[in-house]
């Protein structure tokens, strides 16, 4: 098998199994379907690690047209594919971690109305995401871009019957397009200022770009694309303000919360900048934003997360904290620390949401973990990955978030001593934000699993999410095995893949030639590696003279207090009053979309559809014109009489005129 | 001596009139279908004053054919006005403006 007929087998397995299912889903039945679709996935899965292979083992790099989609004027528009380290290693994640969630599917939605559609869904999504990571230009990236957000529209609605559901996919979709704008432009001054959308001939003409101004003003055409990028990203990505969807997108179900909108579909920003390395790199400006944005994130999100009661929104607030800290990575150069934290992240994080889902499906569809506890004696497996999901996200060394986490920290602290503006607040920032996640994460756990086993007398009246119209006191379970393998299949990853990569994303030149992590970057990186500090055991070993472990344990003894002692939280809760009533209302931003910005919107398109569409549209060109032809008619119609004579009349004047004039002319 | 202008000359004026007798005629319907047949027959008669002048009898045969063409029209056109009549109950001209936009 040609490598080009190996990533067209990547892409197009999910499509296929995709498209059969969707279209033939009821005919094939539940069972042929899960497998057409599980095959599709693991062909892909298969074949990407097959990828990742040639490039760990021999430097793969692959760029090229699959085929031309159009051509206008002198621009060639095509499809085409772009193989290298990053693009190989966000397959590998891709592809993996959405096999993990159809297989997880299939205990998880059994006895759902739309089974086979869900199925449909997630091989799309899947598609679309490898079409995005796979792309080696900016149409196919948006295209990729907008699939996996049409596919999270989707599925934020699955259960379309259920109003709340409906309005979060719309507030998901509305938002995105506020992102996909900003996006959209810059593409656009990408093409107007480079004259290409392909990557490397983007790249290629960065020299002569950089130090131009735009048109009329004294910004940098760089740091205006960057930016115009980057709020592309900050929809996708959940960054602050654009980051409200993300929290309501918890209506889906689980396995889409934990493949679509936190493991995969929600890095794609985080991707794009690191993809988009070289010109980031330029414009110091847009670094800094990116930084800034990611540190609101990291703290201010994730602070949120300490007050929910739905264990999904818990798990949901701390993904929008970890993107902050992916976004701070970014922000500070160090681009494949950013995919570093990615990568351990998709893995945790979709460990983290499926065990989630495991503990609703084990109670029978609740959510509200205030009608959980003591439930670690019920379902064994799904507390132990959980406790390993959390400890990965905490950052305790040795489980993946560490590494990933502690060279963010790193990163952050370097470009502060850059002199990055804005530094010194995103240093603070991932600081307290690593002992806020270790508090969240842990309270999660303590709440859920540890306790009196308040389900028992919690009364039954909450119709909620997924309701099977149960009733009378539940008694938890174990899930089955097809939600219990990929757990665990997921919980090794989460342990050992960062000490298995670490030596690949930080300091290695696995991505040289692919991410350009900024000079200040490498300075540090290469001085580090030259006191040997940048390997998983110095790391570890340094992590104990360094605050960041000691914040997270604190962390995990501040959620072990506030559990053990309820009277502790309620006088926090009674100091920090006004606090916690701003973080109940989510800092007003929801207020502030809903209440202000919709109406805003809706106000001035009321104003434009009454004067544009109502009065210059519809009254001036379409009515108008009809109008005049109207009145001019009414003038004509006139010699129009009905009367046999009076049109003979007519007749022979004209052909005496036309005599007149034709004699003239050839008299002449 | 009569030549060939005043054989034209009769001829044109018979044809201004017949014109003329659809122009201005606002009352009857059946002079209007006289007056198309004697603009026909003005025609006739420049093809026989042509035929005969310059010794050509193609002229001739021309009025057989229009001849012809006339009977059948005023047959047709008679027909037409007798279901007009049976309709509108008048032969007044003033009546037909049903063509009217």
């Amino acid at each position: 098998m040609s490598s080009m007929h190996l990533y067209l087998t990547i892409i197009l397995a999910p499509l296929v199994s995709s498209t059969l299912v969707g279209l033939f889903g009821c005919a094939l039945g539940k069972k042929l379907s899960q497998l057409l679709c599980i095959l599709g996935v693991l062909i892909s899965t298969v074949c990407s690690v097959m990828v990742l292979n040639q490039v760990l083992s021999n430097g793969l790099y692959f760029d090229g047209p699959l085929y031309t989609w159009l051509t206008v004027g002198n621009q060639t528009y095509s499809v085409g594919v772009l193989i290298d380290s990053l693009t190989a290693t966000m397959l590998t994640v891709v592809t993996s971690v959405s096999l993990m969630v159809h297989i997880y599917t299939i205990g998880y939605m059994a006895g759902e109305d739309g089974y086979t559609r869900f199925f449909s869904y997630i091989s799309l999504f899947t598609f679309m995401m490898i079409m995005l990571v796979m792309s080696n230009n900016f149409i196919q990236l948006f295209f990729g871009w907008e699939g996996v957000g049409l596919v999270s529209y989707l599925l934020i609605g699955f259960y379309f019957k259920r109003e709340s559901a409906i309005f979060a996919n719309l507030k998901a979709f509305l938002i995105n397009r506020i992102g996909d704008l900003g996006f959209l432009l810059g593409i656009g001054l990408v093409l107007a200022y480079f004259g290409t959308l392909n990557y490397a001939e983007v790249f290629a003409k960065l020299n002569e770009i950089t130090g131009q101004t735009f048109l009329g003003t004294g910004w940098n055409v760089i740091t205006v694309i960057c930016l115009l990028l980057f709020v592309g990203a900050m929809g996708k990505s959940a960054q602050f303000p654009l980051h409200v969807w993300l929290p309501d997108s918890m209506e889906g179900p689980t396995p889409i919360s934990a493949l679509i909108h936190a493991a995969t579909m929600v890095t794609a920003g985080i991707f794009m900048v690191a993809r988009l390395s070289p010109m980031y790199d330029l414009s110091e400006t847009a670094l800094s934003f990116i930084a800034i944005v990611g540190a609101i994130n990291a703290l201010f999100l994730g602070l949120l997360g300490l007050i929910q009661t739905d264990i999904k929104r818990v798990v949901a607030y701390s993904t929008l904290s970890q993107l902050g800290y992916m976004a701070v990575a970014l922000g500070c150069g160090a681009y494949s620390v950013g995919i570093f934290h990615l990568m351990t992240h998709a893995f945790f994080k979709a460990l983290l949401f499926l065990a989630a889902g495991s503990v609703i499906v084990g109670m029978h569809h609740e959510q509200d973990m205030r009608k959980m506890g003591g439930l670690w004696k019920y379902m064994p497996i799904t507390y132990l990955v959980t406790i390993v999901g959390n400890l990965a996200l905490a950052g305790i060394p040795p489980f993946a978030g560490f590494f990933s986490k502690d060279m963010i920290l790193e990163a952050a602290e370097n470009a502060h001593h850059h002199g990055l503006y804005g530094s010194s607040f995103v240093v603070f920032c991932v600081y307290a934000a690593v002992f806020v996640t270790a508090c969240y994460s842990f309270r999660q756990l303590f709440m859920t699993f540890h306790g009196e086993e308040r389900f028992r007398h919690a009364h039954n009246d909450h119709h909620g999410h997924d309701d099977h119209g149960h009733h009378g006191p539940v008694e938890p379970h174990e899930s089955p095995w097809v939600i219990t393998v990929p757990l665990i299949l997921l919980a090794i990853p989460s342990v050992i893949i960062g000490w298995v990569a670490f030596s690949k994303f930080v300091p290695g030149d696995f991505y040289q030639n692919v991410i350009f992590n900024a000079d200040f970057f490498k300075e540090f990186t290469s001085e580090a590696m030259t006191k040997g500090e940048l390997s998983p055991i110095a790391m570890m070993m340094h992590s104990l003279s360094t605050p960041p472990v000691y914040l997270a344990l604190s962390g995990i003894i501040a959620a072990y207090i506030a559990h053990k002692s309820p009277a502790f939280v309620a006088a926090i809760k009674a100091i920090f009053k006004p606090v916690i009533y701003v973080m109940e209302r989510k800092y007003f931003m929801d207020d502030l979309f809903i209440n202000l910005l919709a109406p805003l919107g809706r106000g001035i398109g009321k104003v434009l559809w009454s004067i544009g569409d109502v009065l210059l549209i519809d009254g001036l060109i379409v009515n108008g014109s009809a109008r005049v032809i109207g009145v001019f008619s009414k003038i004509f119609r006139r010699a129009q009489t009905g009367y046999v004579n009076s049109y003979a009349t007519f007749m022979v004047l004209g052909i005496l005129i036309l005599l007149t004039f034709c004699t003239g002319l050839i008299l002449h | 001596m009569i030549g060939m202008n005043h054989y034209l000359i009769l001829s044109a004026i018979l044809f201004a009139i017949s014109v003329m007798g659809i122009f201005l005629n606002r009352k009857n319907i059946i002079v209007v279908l006289l007056s198309i047949e004697l603009m026909l027959l003005a025609v006739n008669f420049n093809f026989v004053t042509f035929s005969s002048f310059l010794h050509n009898v193609a002229g001739q045969i021309f009025v057989f054919f229009t001849l012809t063409v006339a009977a059948a029209e005023s047959a047709i056109g008679l027909a037409i006005l007798i279901i007009l009549f049976r309709n509108l109950r008048s032969i007044n001209v003033r009546d037909m403006d049903q063509l009217k936009g």
